[in-house]
Protein backbone atom coordinates (compact mmCIF):
# COMPACT_ATOMS: atom_id res chain seq x y z
CA UNK A 1 0.00 0.00 0.00
CA UNK A 2 1.52 3.26 -0.84
CA UNK A 3 -0.42 5.41 1.89
CA UNK A 4 -0.80 4.39 5.37
CA UNK A 5 -4.41 5.43 7.04
CA UNK A 6 -2.52 8.04 8.86
CA UNK A 7 -1.00 9.97 5.92
CA UNK A 8 -4.25 8.97 3.85
CA UNK A 9 -6.03 11.49 6.67
CA UNK A 10 -3.40 14.06 6.34
CA UNK A 11 -4.38 14.26 2.70
CA UNK A 12 -7.75 14.29 2.70
CA UNK A 13 -9.18 15.33 5.78
CA UNK A 14 -10.60 18.31 4.65
CA UNK A 15 -13.56 16.31 1.68
CA UNK A 16 -14.03 14.03 5.14
CA UNK A 17 -14.84 16.70 7.02
CA UNK A 18 -17.18 18.25 4.84
CA UNK A 19 -18.65 15.53 3.71
CA UNK A 20 -19.27 14.95 7.78
CA UNK A 21 -20.92 18.59 7.70
CA UNK A 22 -23.07 17.52 5.11
CA UNK A 23 -24.00 14.18 6.99
CA UNK A 24 -24.36 16.06 9.64
CA UNK A 25 -27.06 18.87 8.27
CA UNK A 26 -28.82 15.62 6.77
CA UNK A 27 -29.49 13.85 10.30
CA UNK A 28 -30.40 17.44 12.21
CA UNK A 29 -32.67 18.08 9.25
CA UNK A 30 -34.08 14.32 8.62
CA UNK A 31 -34.78 14.63 12.69
CA UNK A 32 -36.70 17.70 12.62
CA UNK A 33 -38.90 16.61 10.28
CA UNK A 34 -39.19 13.01 11.06
CA UNK A 35 -40.10 14.40 14.80
CA UNK A 36 -42.89 16.69 12.96
CA UNK A 37 -44.42 13.76 11.22
CA UNK A 38 -43.69 11.19 13.98
CA UNK A 39 -45.77 13.70 16.12
CA UNK A 40 -49.02 14.58 13.41
CA UNK A 41 -49.19 10.88 12.01
CA UNK A 42 -48.88 9.63 15.80
CA UNK A 43 -52.14 11.63 17.22
CA UNK A 44 -54.10 11.07 13.75
CA UNK A 45 -54.13 7.88 14.18
CA UNK A 46 -55.57 8.06 17.44
CA UNK A 47 -58.21 10.04 16.57
CA UNK A 48 -61.68 8.91 16.27
CA UNK A 49 -62.31 9.84 12.82
CA UNK A 50 -61.73 6.80 10.67
CA UNK A 51 -60.71 9.01 7.72
CA UNK A 52 -58.18 10.65 9.75
CA UNK A 53 -57.30 7.11 11.13
CA UNK A 54 -57.17 5.88 7.48
CA UNK A 55 -54.82 8.92 5.98
CA UNK A 56 -52.08 7.83 8.90
CA UNK A 57 -52.68 4.00 8.56
CA UNK A 58 -51.87 4.32 4.36
CA UNK A 59 -49.57 6.80 5.14
CA UNK A 60 -47.32 4.52 7.85
CA UNK A 61 -48.26 1.57 5.93
CA UNK A 62 -46.80 2.94 2.63
CA UNK A 63 -43.45 4.31 3.95
CA UNK A 64 -42.65 0.96 6.83
CA UNK A 65 -43.65 -1.69 3.74
CA UNK A 66 -41.26 -0.08 1.36
CA UNK A 67 -37.54 0.55 1.31
CA UNK A 68 -36.20 3.84 1.92
CA UNK A 69 -34.53 3.77 -1.46
CA UNK A 70 -37.22 3.31 -3.20
CA UNK A 71 -39.21 5.83 -1.44
CA UNK A 72 -35.80 8.42 -2.29
CA UNK A 73 -35.83 7.61 -5.92
CA UNK A 74 -39.33 7.92 -6.69
CA UNK A 75 -39.55 11.15 -4.62
CA UNK A 76 -36.45 12.36 -6.47
CA UNK A 77 -36.89 10.88 -10.15
CA UNK A 78 -40.30 10.43 -10.24
CA UNK A 79 -42.11 13.48 -8.30
CA UNK A 80 -41.00 16.34 -10.82
CA UNK A 81 -43.18 14.26 -13.39
CA UNK A 82 -45.84 15.76 -10.91
CA UNK A 83 -44.57 19.02 -10.88
CA UNK A 84 -42.97 18.79 -7.62
CA UNK A 85 -38.97 19.29 -8.42
CA UNK A 86 -36.84 19.07 -4.96
CA UNK A 87 -33.00 19.87 -5.39
CA UNK A 88 -31.07 16.77 -4.43
CA UNK A 89 -30.36 18.07 -1.42
CA UNK A 90 -33.76 18.61 -0.51
CA UNK A 91 -35.27 15.53 -1.74
CA UNK A 92 -32.08 13.73 0.70
CA UNK A 93 -33.39 14.49 3.89
CA UNK A 94 -37.06 15.05 2.85
CA UNK A 95 -37.15 10.87 1.68
CA UNK A 96 -34.95 9.91 5.05
CA UNK A 97 -37.24 12.37 7.25
CA UNK A 98 -40.52 11.10 5.84
CA UNK A 99 -39.20 7.43 5.92
CA UNK A 100 -38.31 7.59 9.89
CA UNK A 101 -41.19 9.76 10.59
CA UNK A 102 -43.58 6.62 9.60
CA UNK A 103 -41.90 4.48 12.16
CA UNK A 104 -41.27 7.37 14.74
CA UNK A 105 -45.39 7.35 14.41
CA UNK A 106 -46.00 4.23 15.91
CA UNK A 107 -43.53 5.37 18.85
CA UNK A 108 -45.68 8.29 19.44
CA UNK A 109 -48.84 6.38 19.50
CA UNK A 110 -46.97 3.86 21.71
CA UNK A 111 -46.29 6.62 24.02
CA UNK A 112 -49.38 8.40 24.41
CA UNK A 113 -51.06 5.21 25.06
CA UNK A 114 -49.02 4.23 27.47
CA UNK A 115 -49.63 7.13 29.85
CA UNK A 116 -52.32 5.95 32.87
CA UNK A 117 -55.94 6.68 31.82
CA UNK A 118 -55.92 8.01 35.69
CA UNK A 119 -53.84 10.94 33.98
CA UNK A 120 -56.49 11.88 31.18
CA UNK A 121 -59.07 11.77 33.55
CA UNK A 122 -57.62 13.87 35.86
CA UNK A 123 -56.99 16.68 33.32
CA UNK A 124 -61.00 16.37 32.17
CA UNK A 125 -61.73 16.68 35.93
CA UNK A 126 -60.16 20.35 35.41
CA UNK A 127 -61.85 20.88 33.04
CA UNK A 128 -58.83 20.99 30.56
CA UNK A 129 -59.48 21.60 26.73
CA UNK A 130 -58.26 18.42 25.17
CA UNK A 131 -55.26 20.26 23.50
CA UNK A 132 -54.10 21.81 26.46
CA UNK A 133 -54.51 18.35 27.88
CA UNK A 134 -52.76 16.74 24.95
CA UNK A 135 -50.07 19.37 25.25
CA UNK A 136 -49.46 19.72 29.22
CA UNK A 137 -50.10 16.11 30.42
CA UNK A 138 -50.04 13.89 28.15
CA UNK A 139 -47.23 14.23 25.89
CA UNK A 140 -44.86 15.27 28.50
CA UNK A 141 -45.88 12.08 30.25
CA UNK A 142 -45.31 10.30 26.35
CA UNK A 143 -42.39 12.32 25.45
CA UNK A 144 -40.36 10.23 28.59
CA UNK A 145 -41.97 6.97 27.51
CA UNK A 146 -40.64 6.83 24.22
CA UNK A 147 -37.35 8.53 24.40
CA UNK A 148 -35.28 5.89 25.09
CA UNK A 149 -36.65 3.77 21.60
CA UNK A 150 -36.51 7.43 19.94
CA UNK A 151 -32.48 7.00 20.34
CA UNK A 152 -32.18 3.48 18.50
CA UNK A 153 -35.01 5.68 15.54
CA UNK A 154 -32.27 8.39 15.82
CA UNK A 155 -29.54 5.97 14.95
CA UNK A 156 -31.29 4.11 12.14
CA UNK A 157 -32.13 7.70 10.67
CA UNK A 158 -28.30 8.51 11.23
CA UNK A 159 -27.48 5.04 8.91
CA UNK A 160 -30.07 5.86 6.34
CA UNK A 161 -28.30 9.43 5.47
CA UNK A 162 -25.93 7.38 3.84
CA UNK A 163 -28.68 6.46 0.80
CA UNK A 164 -28.72 10.23 -0.08
CA UNK A 165 -25.09 9.55 -1.36
CA UNK A 166 -27.15 7.55 -4.82
CA UNK A 167 -28.82 10.73 -5.71
CA UNK A 168 -24.83 12.62 -5.56
CA UNK A 169 -26.02 14.87 -2.11
CA UNK A 170 -21.82 15.10 -1.17
CA UNK A 171 -22.04 13.48 2.04
CA UNK A 172 -19.15 11.84 3.77
CA UNK A 173 -20.77 8.45 1.87
CA UNK A 174 -20.44 10.21 -0.84
CA UNK A 175 -17.18 11.81 -0.48
CA UNK A 176 -16.03 8.27 0.67
CA UNK A 177 -17.33 6.78 -2.83
CA UNK A 178 -15.53 9.28 -4.45
CA UNK A 179 -11.79 9.27 -3.17
CA UNK A 180 -12.47 5.44 -3.69
CA UNK A 181 -12.86 5.97 -7.05
CA UNK A 182 -9.63 8.32 -8.09
CA UNK A 183 -7.37 6.50 -5.33
CA UNK A 184 -8.55 2.72 -4.83
CA UNK A 185 -7.21 3.17 -1.20
CA UNK A 186 -10.77 1.53 -0.84
CA UNK A 187 -9.93 -0.25 3.05
CA UNK A 188 -8.82 3.43 3.99
CA UNK A 189 -11.68 5.36 2.45
CA UNK A 190 -14.30 3.44 3.31
CA UNK A 191 -12.91 2.28 6.58
CA UNK A 192 -12.19 6.13 7.69
CA UNK A 193 -16.01 6.65 7.02
CA UNK A 194 -16.95 3.90 8.65
CA UNK A 195 -15.54 4.71 12.12
CA UNK A 196 -16.78 8.66 11.25
CA UNK A 197 -20.40 7.07 11.48
CA UNK A 198 -19.66 4.80 14.48
CA UNK A 199 -18.10 8.36 16.24
CA UNK A 200 -20.94 9.82 15.03
CA UNK A 201 -24.06 7.46 16.30
CA UNK A 202 -21.65 6.11 19.44
CA UNK A 203 -20.09 9.22 21.14
CA UNK A 204 -22.64 11.80 19.68
CA UNK A 205 -26.31 10.85 19.22
CA UNK A 206 -26.31 7.91 21.52
CA UNK A 207 -25.14 10.09 24.75
CA UNK A 208 -27.04 13.17 23.74
CA UNK A 209 -30.10 11.31 24.03
CA UNK A 210 -29.27 9.47 27.39
CA UNK A 211 -28.31 13.34 28.56
CA UNK A 212 -31.80 14.22 27.35
CA UNK A 213 -33.90 11.04 29.10
CA UNK A 214 -32.25 11.79 32.44
CA UNK A 215 -33.29 15.21 31.85
CA UNK A 216 -37.19 14.58 30.96
CA UNK A 217 -36.87 12.97 34.01
CA UNK A 218 -35.64 15.02 36.40
CA UNK A 219 -38.26 17.52 34.88
CA UNK A 220 -41.02 14.96 35.51
CA UNK A 221 -39.90 14.70 39.11
CA UNK A 222 -39.25 11.02 37.96
CA UNK A 223 -35.55 10.95 38.77
CA UNK B 1 -41.35 12.10 -20.29
CA UNK B 2 -45.00 12.40 -19.07
CA UNK B 3 -46.97 12.73 -15.81
CA UNK B 4 -49.09 9.99 -17.29
CA UNK B 5 -49.34 6.63 -16.52
CA UNK B 6 -48.86 4.22 -19.60
CA UNK B 7 -50.16 0.68 -19.04
CA UNK B 8 -48.82 -1.22 -22.56
CA UNK B 9 -45.58 -0.01 -21.05
CA UNK B 10 -46.19 -1.83 -17.58
CA UNK B 11 -47.29 -4.78 -19.26
CA UNK B 12 -44.14 -4.68 -21.06
CA UNK B 13 -41.78 -4.23 -18.20
CA UNK B 14 -43.99 -6.46 -15.65
CA UNK B 15 -42.53 -9.55 -16.15
CA UNK B 16 -38.57 -8.27 -16.55
CA UNK B 17 -39.20 -6.71 -12.77
CA UNK B 18 -41.39 -9.88 -11.12
CA UNK B 19 -38.32 -11.94 -12.52
CA UNK B 20 -36.02 -9.58 -10.58
CA UNK B 21 -38.25 -10.22 -8.03
CA UNK B 22 -37.30 -13.63 -7.60
CA UNK B 23 -33.35 -12.79 -6.98
CA UNK B 24 -34.83 -10.04 -4.41
CA UNK B 25 -36.24 -12.97 -2.87
CA UNK B 26 -33.47 -15.18 -3.03
CA UNK B 27 -31.03 -12.48 -2.12
CA UNK B 28 -33.00 -11.72 1.14
CA UNK B 29 -33.49 -15.55 1.72
CA UNK B 30 -29.53 -16.23 1.89
CA UNK B 31 -28.65 -13.17 3.63
CA UNK B 32 -31.15 -14.13 6.51
CA UNK B 33 -29.90 -17.87 6.06
CA UNK B 34 -26.36 -16.71 7.01
CA UNK B 35 -27.77 -14.01 9.29
CA UNK B 36 -29.43 -16.59 11.57
CA UNK B 37 -26.60 -19.29 12.11
CA UNK B 38 -23.95 -16.26 12.48
CA UNK B 39 -26.19 -14.43 14.95
CA UNK B 40 -26.23 -17.41 17.29
CA UNK B 41 -22.45 -17.23 17.22
CA UNK B 42 -22.16 -13.54 17.52
CA UNK B 43 -24.60 -14.08 20.22
CA UNK B 44 -23.42 -17.78 21.97
CA UNK B 45 -19.99 -15.75 21.79
CA UNK B 46 -21.20 -13.43 24.86
CA UNK B 47 -22.15 -15.49 26.99
CA UNK B 48 -18.72 -17.36 27.50
CA UNK B 49 -16.83 -17.45 30.15
CA UNK B 50 -13.58 -15.68 28.77
CA UNK B 51 -13.70 -11.58 29.42
CA UNK B 52 -11.88 -10.50 26.09
CA UNK B 53 -13.89 -12.24 23.49
CA UNK B 54 -17.19 -11.14 24.77
CA UNK B 55 -15.52 -7.38 24.59
CA UNK B 56 -14.20 -7.62 21.61
CA UNK B 57 -17.39 -9.57 19.88
CA UNK B 58 -19.91 -6.99 22.18
CA UNK B 59 -17.69 -3.85 20.35
CA UNK B 60 -17.58 -5.96 16.81
CA UNK B 61 -21.80 -6.16 17.26
CA UNK B 62 -22.07 -2.37 18.19
CA UNK B 63 -19.68 -1.14 15.47
CA UNK B 64 -21.77 -3.02 12.70
CA UNK B 65 -24.86 -1.92 14.17
CA UNK B 66 -23.95 1.67 14.21
CA UNK B 67 -22.50 2.31 10.95
CA UNK B 68 -24.71 2.55 7.86
CA UNK B 69 -25.24 -1.31 5.48
CA UNK B 70 -24.51 0.88 2.21
CA UNK B 71 -20.80 1.51 3.62
CA UNK B 72 -20.39 -2.16 4.55
CA UNK B 73 -21.98 -2.85 1.40
CA UNK B 74 -19.13 -0.75 -0.16
CA UNK B 75 -17.03 -1.86 1.88
CA UNK B 76 -16.47 -5.71 1.51
CA UNK B 77 -17.23 -5.31 -2.30
CA UNK B 78 -14.21 -2.95 -2.94
CA UNK B 79 -11.64 -3.77 -0.18
CA UNK B 80 -11.19 -7.09 -1.33
CA UNK B 81 -9.93 -6.87 -4.59
CA UNK B 82 -7.35 -4.20 -3.41
CA UNK B 83 -5.97 -6.90 -1.19
CA UNK B 84 -6.04 -9.46 -4.23
CA UNK B 85 -9.43 -11.10 -2.90
CA UNK B 86 -11.82 -10.76 -5.95
CA UNK B 87 -15.36 -11.80 -5.36
CA UNK B 88 -18.45 -11.37 -7.24
CA UNK B 89 -21.05 -8.63 -6.34
CA UNK B 90 -23.42 -11.33 -5.43
CA UNK B 91 -21.01 -13.21 -2.73
CA UNK B 92 -19.81 -9.59 -1.30
CA UNK B 93 -23.80 -8.45 -1.29
CA UNK B 94 -24.64 -11.96 0.58
CA UNK B 95 -21.15 -11.09 3.49
CA UNK B 96 -21.96 -7.64 3.82
CA UNK B 97 -25.98 -8.43 4.04
CA UNK B 98 -25.59 -11.52 6.20
CA UNK B 99 -22.90 -9.37 8.64
CA UNK B 100 -25.28 -6.66 9.37
CA UNK B 101 -28.01 -8.70 10.12
CA UNK B 102 -26.25 -11.14 12.36
CA UNK B 103 -25.33 -8.51 14.70
CA UNK B 104 -29.01 -7.62 15.07
CA UNK B 105 -30.41 -10.89 15.04
CA UNK B 106 -27.33 -11.77 18.29
CA UNK B 107 -29.31 -8.92 19.56
CA UNK B 108 -32.32 -10.46 19.41
CA UNK B 109 -31.45 -14.07 20.41
CA UNK B 110 -29.81 -12.20 23.52
CA UNK B 111 -32.70 -11.15 24.94
CA UNK B 112 -33.85 -14.79 24.06
CA UNK B 113 -31.00 -16.60 25.83
CA UNK B 114 -31.40 -13.66 29.20
CA UNK B 115 -35.09 -14.03 29.12
CA UNK B 116 -34.54 -17.88 30.16
CA UNK B 117 -34.99 -18.39 34.13
CA UNK B 118 -31.62 -18.92 36.03
CA UNK B 119 -33.38 -22.18 38.01
CA UNK B 120 -33.76 -23.63 34.32
CA UNK B 121 -29.21 -23.38 34.66
CA UNK B 122 -29.60 -25.09 38.09
CA UNK B 123 -32.22 -27.50 36.70
CA UNK B 124 -29.61 -28.78 34.25
CA UNK B 125 -26.77 -28.40 36.70
CA UNK B 126 -29.08 -30.79 38.98
CA UNK B 127 -29.46 -33.00 36.40
CA UNK B 128 -25.52 -33.45 35.52
CA UNK B 129 -26.31 -31.96 31.92
CA UNK B 130 -22.84 -30.85 29.76
CA UNK B 131 -22.70 -26.87 28.62
CA UNK B 132 -23.88 -28.16 25.34
CA UNK B 133 -26.81 -30.18 25.97
CA UNK B 134 -28.10 -27.88 28.45
CA UNK B 135 -28.01 -25.03 25.57
CA UNK B 136 -29.45 -27.41 22.98
CA UNK B 137 -32.00 -29.06 24.65
CA UNK B 138 -33.21 -26.74 27.19
CA UNK B 139 -31.92 -23.17 27.02
CA UNK B 140 -32.16 -22.69 23.13
CA UNK B 141 -35.28 -24.29 22.41
CA UNK B 142 -36.98 -21.92 25.44
CA UNK B 143 -35.46 -18.72 24.43
CA UNK B 144 -36.88 -19.04 20.49
CA UNK B 145 -40.47 -18.32 21.53
CA UNK B 146 -39.58 -14.61 22.77
CA UNK B 147 -37.05 -14.10 19.70
CA UNK B 148 -39.59 -14.45 17.16
CA UNK B 149 -40.90 -11.29 17.01
CA UNK B 150 -37.53 -9.33 16.82
CA UNK B 151 -36.70 -11.99 13.97
CA UNK B 152 -39.61 -12.30 12.21
CA UNK B 153 -38.87 -8.08 11.67
CA UNK B 154 -35.59 -8.84 10.87
CA UNK B 155 -36.78 -10.46 7.88
CA UNK B 156 -39.00 -8.06 6.69
CA UNK B 157 -36.42 -6.01 7.44
CA UNK B 158 -33.53 -7.94 5.32
CA UNK B 159 -35.57 -7.86 2.23
CA UNK B 160 -36.35 -3.88 2.30
CA UNK B 161 -33.15 -3.56 2.90
CA UNK B 162 -31.78 -5.71 -0.45
CA UNK B 163 -32.18 -2.67 -3.05
CA UNK B 164 -29.34 -1.42 -1.19
CA UNK B 165 -27.27 -3.96 -3.62
CA UNK B 166 -28.27 -2.71 -6.56
CA UNK B 167 -25.69 0.00 -5.46
CA UNK B 168 -23.07 -3.21 -6.68
CA UNK B 169 -24.23 -4.80 -9.52
CA UNK B 170 -26.70 -7.17 -7.94
CA UNK B 171 -29.08 -7.72 -10.45
CA UNK B 172 -32.07 -7.58 -7.99
CA UNK B 173 -36.01 -5.37 -7.98
CA UNK B 174 -33.92 -1.59 -7.71
CA UNK B 175 -30.95 -2.73 -10.35
CA UNK B 176 -33.43 -3.89 -12.87
CA UNK B 177 -35.70 -0.91 -12.47
CA UNK B 178 -33.01 1.76 -12.56
CA UNK B 179 -32.03 -0.52 -16.08
CA UNK B 180 -35.30 0.05 -17.58
CA UNK B 181 -35.57 3.50 -16.33
CA UNK B 182 -32.04 4.46 -18.46
CA UNK B 183 -32.99 3.01 -21.29
CA UNK B 184 -36.87 4.15 -21.43
CA UNK B 185 -36.15 7.38 -20.04
CA UNK B 186 -39.45 6.86 -18.05
CA UNK B 187 -39.16 5.55 -14.09
CA UNK B 188 -42.84 7.03 -13.53
CA UNK B 189 -43.87 3.06 -14.02
CA UNK B 190 -40.96 1.09 -13.29
CA UNK B 191 -39.69 2.76 -10.00
CA UNK B 192 -43.78 3.06 -8.61
CA UNK B 193 -44.16 -0.72 -9.39
CA UNK B 194 -41.30 -1.45 -7.52
CA UNK B 195 -42.86 0.18 -4.57
CA UNK B 196 -46.21 -1.63 -5.23
CA UNK B 197 -44.20 -4.97 -5.25
CA UNK B 198 -42.41 -4.37 -2.19
CA UNK B 199 -45.89 -3.36 -0.49
CA UNK B 200 -47.35 -6.39 -1.66
CA UNK B 201 -44.97 -8.52 -0.37
CA UNK B 202 -43.83 -7.25 2.67
CA UNK B 203 -47.14 -6.12 4.48
CA UNK B 204 -49.10 -9.86 4.02
CA UNK B 205 -45.43 -10.97 5.08
CA UNK B 206 -45.93 -9.04 8.33
CA UNK B 207 -48.97 -10.35 9.01
CA UNK B 208 -48.47 -13.87 8.35
CA UNK B 209 -44.83 -13.38 11.01
CA UNK B 210 -47.58 -12.44 13.41
CA UNK B 211 -49.57 -15.28 13.05
CA UNK B 212 -46.75 -18.13 12.79
CA UNK B 213 -45.24 -16.33 16.29
CA UNK B 214 -48.81 -16.40 17.97
CA UNK B 215 -48.75 -20.58 16.16
CA UNK B 216 -45.36 -21.42 17.54
CA UNK B 217 -46.73 -19.71 21.12
CA UNK B 218 -49.48 -22.04 21.93
CA UNK B 219 -47.77 -24.59 20.26
CA UNK B 220 -44.99 -24.37 23.17
CA UNK B 221 -47.61 -24.11 25.67
CA UNK B 222 -46.72 -20.51 26.63
CA UNK B 223 -50.47 -18.49 27.06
Amino acid sequence: MPLSLWEFIATYWPDFLKGTGVTAAQFILATMLAIGIALVAGLMKLSRNAVIRGVSVTYIEIFRGTSLLVQLYWIFFVLPLFGVTLDKFTAGFVAVGMNLGAYGAELVRGGIQSVPKGQWEAAYALSMSPAKRMWRIILPQALVNMLPPWGNLLIELLKNTALVSLISVTDLMFVAKQINGSTFLSAQAFGLALIVYYVFARFIVTPAMRWLEGFMRRKLGRA
Amino acid sequence: MGFHWKWDFTWEILPRLLEATLNTLIAAGAGYAIAIVLGLVLALAQRTPYRALTFVVREFVEFIRSTPLILQIFFVFYVGPQFGVRMSPWTSGMIAIGLHYSAYLSEVYRGGLNSVGKGQWEACTALNMSTRQAYTRIIIPQAVPPALAGMGNYLVGIFKDTPMLSVIGVAELMHTANAIGSESYRFLEPYTLVGVIFLAISLPAAGFIRVFETYVRRKLGLK
